[in-house]
């Protein structure tokens, strides 16, 4: 049995108040629920806030560059198929400086778990829009609002018939545990946005803000794209959280443990003879 | 040496098939037991335009191409308009029904004799070819059969008829052409591929089993090369959405246990450039193929330049080791490729390998490369009994200990941020000095394996010849066929890091020494002044996207002396 402990405790950077504390506990948590010891996570991080989360945990860490995470975690899921590959970044990292990653991964469909620390907002480098900041946003390089209309990745996600799509609460951590266990255990691609309050700079999408409006879905069917495609489009008076759509796609088979790996010599010797 | 070579052009537009003739010729005389040395030029696109396979074969090795032609086969109108002038005064122009030669030694072919539809007209042009060059036919027919067996018995008969009909064509036509000499040997063991298949190859040889690529001219055939020969061997590949995600995919494959390798050309390096820097600073081995064509930009995307010398040199913010290769020939492509594997997992640093268009695409026959012999490649550790494990740990060569994750409880960390011995982050001044010696002391070992330029020639020529990458053949053959002056050439097929006492008494004691690159600035020769302080006396350049030849580099030589 794995305990929590294995997951070590550790100091971080984080402002007080943060809702990353919440998703790195829920994360432990969930791995440990799931009896996955820290030498069976192989955990790929970007740049940002969010992406600090390896830092506070044992496991494999490969701390890349900013938007870069998808790739990454990819590429180690395809060379060790054996591992469960967790994604940590935040918004900016994930959709914005990643978009093409995030697309890409979706279609490709290897069995990865993408958990988006989702602040609106960039927090590292404190307080510029992500693309997830609702249009209008007053920030110190939008004085005049954030130009753009935010961009709703559950919607786009479910658009694209993703695997697994779920949107969570760092508010309700039990329900967190449980989203980030369901997609652990989906087998494909799965995408947890993780609504994060950012105390520092974002004080329109406060944790209040999130509490009002957010709920849990009860008897939503994920398997109904259409009723999928109409509760992702909800992010306003009302934010759904749970498992949002679900399907039994294919997972990216092209995968091997390859470090254990060597070819045949006679094999690349016939290879060479079809030069002849 | 006198020349025993003769030199073939075939020219047409694309979509005509000329690399089909040409292939299958290169091949045939390949088995026959010349040696060959193949010049594709080629405008970027489908259909139309004006292309040429060009072979050169002969009896002794062939090292440079030539712009001499002996044979023209002009598969359209413009091929011999263009090509006219090249021809040698005794050479020989092969060509269809509606081409006027008039004034030339010509072989009109009656390509409707001879073959039933145009769909076999490639086969007659080979055959008159084959002819005309006074070969034997049979080799071209188990050739033929080999090629076409997949798609059954009657195809390999109605192809085999039409190459007899011919070579027999051929032989009652009074063509005053003199023969090749004879082959020498019939070392039937040689092989005939381009640089692109060399490099993947040499990449499969030294254990190479993970891809991942964005399509890019010309470096595209080595990924092509690698999927559909590596794929029985265990490789995983995919092609990705862009080259950042290319890089980066390999960084993490390599990371969790994987033999990488990205392909790309100049632009796509550039998106690279950030995960280099990546793979310097978290010390993950990885090997980049870069085909260089020339810029800036999109620039001409299948044609040749040495361009990107700079761009590799300097590739990535920070400052980190690495280690630059730049193969000569097509041999040097695969050899060099397995040295790259082996030193990017001793040192846990990016590798590259510098090529362009010109080597990418030119077959050449090679020695079957001798599996048996070649080096053991570094291996990663898979466990390890130090507790608790330190993945940058100082030590004394600044290469630690290479832990892949997985497959003990061992955790493995490893990070972009400038850390500590555990991969934590850390501003602390004392350690980042610490960890940036650590990895830039890795290059007192790469210094130690660096492979010295070869020296061909006298020790105290008149003038030397400085040269890298693919403008081996013709220095070669230029300082070969010069008269009056004695002229040697120094290569360098490692361009990074540089090793002074290698090669600085060659410089010194040259009358004068000329660098030979296929760039417009010298990039090679100022980086050499950069690190040694030696100054070249000039220059021969060629940046109009055609390869070096020994006729250009003569012309350049003749206005120095
Ligand atoms: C290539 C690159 N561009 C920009 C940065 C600077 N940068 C670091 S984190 C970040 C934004 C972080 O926002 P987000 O991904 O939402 O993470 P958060 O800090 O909000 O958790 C930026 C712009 C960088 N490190 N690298
Ligand atoms: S800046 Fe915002 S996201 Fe970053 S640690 Fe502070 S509260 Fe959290
Ligand atoms: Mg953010």
């Amino acid at each position: 049995m794995v305990s929590i402990e294995q997951y070590g405790e550790f100091e971080t950077s984080w402002c007080p108040g943060c809702g990353n504390f919440s998703i790195v506990k829920s994360l432990k948590k969930a791995l440990t629920e799931l009896d996955l010891a820290p030498h069976e996570v192989m955990v790929s991080a970007g740049i940002g806030q969010a992406a600090k989360t390896p830092h506070y945990m044992n496991c494999h860490m490969f701390n890349g560059l900013h938007g870069r995470s998808l790739p990454v975690a990819q590429g180690m899921k395809m060379a060790n198929p054996e591992m469960t590959v967790i994604c940590e970044s935040g918004d900016g990292c994930s959709y914005g400086e990643g978009g093409n990653h995030f697309l890409a991964a979706i279609r490709r469909n290897l069995d990865i778990t993408l958990l988006v620390h989702n602040n609106q907002i960039y927090g590292l480098t404190k307080g510029q829009a992500s693309p997830t900041t609702v249009r209008g946003m007053v920030t110190k390089t939008q004085p005049d609002g954030a130009p753009s209309e935010g961009f709703n990745p559950i919607t786009v996600a479910v658009a694209m018939k993703a695997g697994f799509v779920a949107r969570a609460f760092s508010g309700e951590p039990d329900h967190l545990v449980e989203t980030i266990k369901a997609a652990v255990n989906h087998k494909g691609f799965s995408l947890v946005d993780i609504l994060q309050p950012c105390v520092s700079f974002n004080k329109v999408n406060t944790f209040a803000w999130y509490k009002e409006r957010s709920y849990i879905l009860e008897g939503h069917d994920t398997r109904d794209w259409c009723g999928a495609m109409e509760k992702a489009d909800e992010f306003d008076e009302k934010i759904p959280l749970g498992i949002i759509y679900q399907n039994g796609r294919q997972p990216f088979s092209n995968v091997g443990q390859l470090a254990t790996q060597s070819y045949n010599k006679d094999d690349l010797k016939a290879v060479l003879q079809s030069y002849r | 040496m006198s020349d025993t070579s003769i030199n073939i052009v075939i020219g047409g537009a694309a979509g005509q098939g000329l690399a089909t003739v040409g292939t299958l010729m290169a091949k045939a005389m390949t088995r026959a037991g010349y040696h060959i040395l193949v010049n594709q030029k080629y405008m970027s696109r489908v259909r139309g335009g004006h292309n040429t396979f060009t072979i050169r074969m002969g009896p002794d090795p062939v090292v440079s191409i030539t712009d001499d032609i002996d044979i023209l086969v002009a598969l359209d109108a413009e091929t011999l308009e263009l090509h006219k002038d090249d021809l040698r005064e005794d050479g020989l122009v092969i060509h269809g029904d509606d081409i006027d030669s008039a004034g030339f030694n010509a072989l009109r072919i009656p390509f409707k004799d001879l073959a039933s539809k145009p769909l076999f007209y490639n086969i007659v042009a080979l055959g008159v070819l084959g002819g005309a060059a006074c070969q034997d036919s049979a080799i071209f027919e188990t050739l033929l059969s080999e090629t076409f067996s997949k798609k059954g018995d009657a195809v390999v008969e109605a192809n085999v008829d039409v190459i007899r009909k011919s070579f027999e064509w051929v032989k009652e036509q009074k063509v005053s052409f003199s023969c090749i000499a004879s082959a020498k040997e019939s070392n039937t063991d040689r092989l005939m591929l381009n640089g692109n298949e060399a490099i993947a190859l040499g990449a499969l040889a030294a254990g190479c089993n993970f891809l991942s690529f964005y399509p890019m001219s010309p470096s595209t055939s080595v990924a092509d090369t690698l999927i559909t020969k590596g794929r029985g061997l265990g490789l995983k590949y995919e092609q990705v959405e862009d080259e950042i995600a290319a890089m980066n995919m390999a960084i993490g494959a390599s990371y969790a246990g994987a033999k990488s390798i990205v392909t790309t050309s100049g632009g796509g390096f550039a998106l690279m450039v950030e995960g280099i820097s990546l793979a310097g600073v978290s010390e993950t081995p990885i090997v980049t193929i870069i085909v260089q064509r020339p810029g800036p930009a999109t620039g001409m995307a299948t044609r040749t330049e040495q361009g990107d010398l700079n761009l590799v040199l300097y590739a990535g913010h920070g400052e980190f080791p690495r280690a630059i290769f730049a193969p000569g020939n097509v041999e040097e492509c695969f050899y060099l490729t397995h040295r790259a594997f082996d030193l990017a997992e001793e040192y846990q640093t990016p590798m590259f390998i510098l090529s362009d268009q010109f080597l990418a695409d030119s077959y050449a026959d090679v020695e079957m490369f001798d599996l048996d012999t070649l080096p053991e490649t570094t291996k990663p550790l898979l466990k390890t009994e130090s507790e608790p494990y330190k993945r940058y740990e100082l030590t004394e060569d600044g290469v630690s200990p290479r832990m892949i994750p997985g497959y003990s409880e061992t955790l493995v960390r490893a990070d972009s941020h400038e850390h500590d011995e555990m991969a934590a982050v850390t501003e602390d001044g004392a350690n980042r000095v610490l960890q940036n010696s650590k990895r830039l002391s890795k290059e007192s070992g790469l210094i130690q394996d660096v492979i010295g330029p070869d020296h061909y020639g006298e020790e105290k020529p008149d003038v030397l010849l400085m040269c890298w990458g693919t403008s081996l053949g013709a220095c070669l053959e230029a300082a070969d066929t010069y008269e009056g002056k004695s002229i040697a050439v120094l290569h360098f097929k490692q361009v990074y890091p540089l090793r002074e006492e290698q090669f600085m008494d060659y410089l010194e004691a040259a009358g004068e020494v000329v660098a030979v690159e296929g760039n417009a600035t010298g990039q090679f020769a100022k980086f050499v002044a950069q690190e040694t302080g030696f100054r070249v006396g000039s220059y021969i350049l060629r940046f109009d996207g055609r390869p070096l030849s020994p006729q250009y580099v003569l012309k350049g030589l003749n206005s120095i002396i």
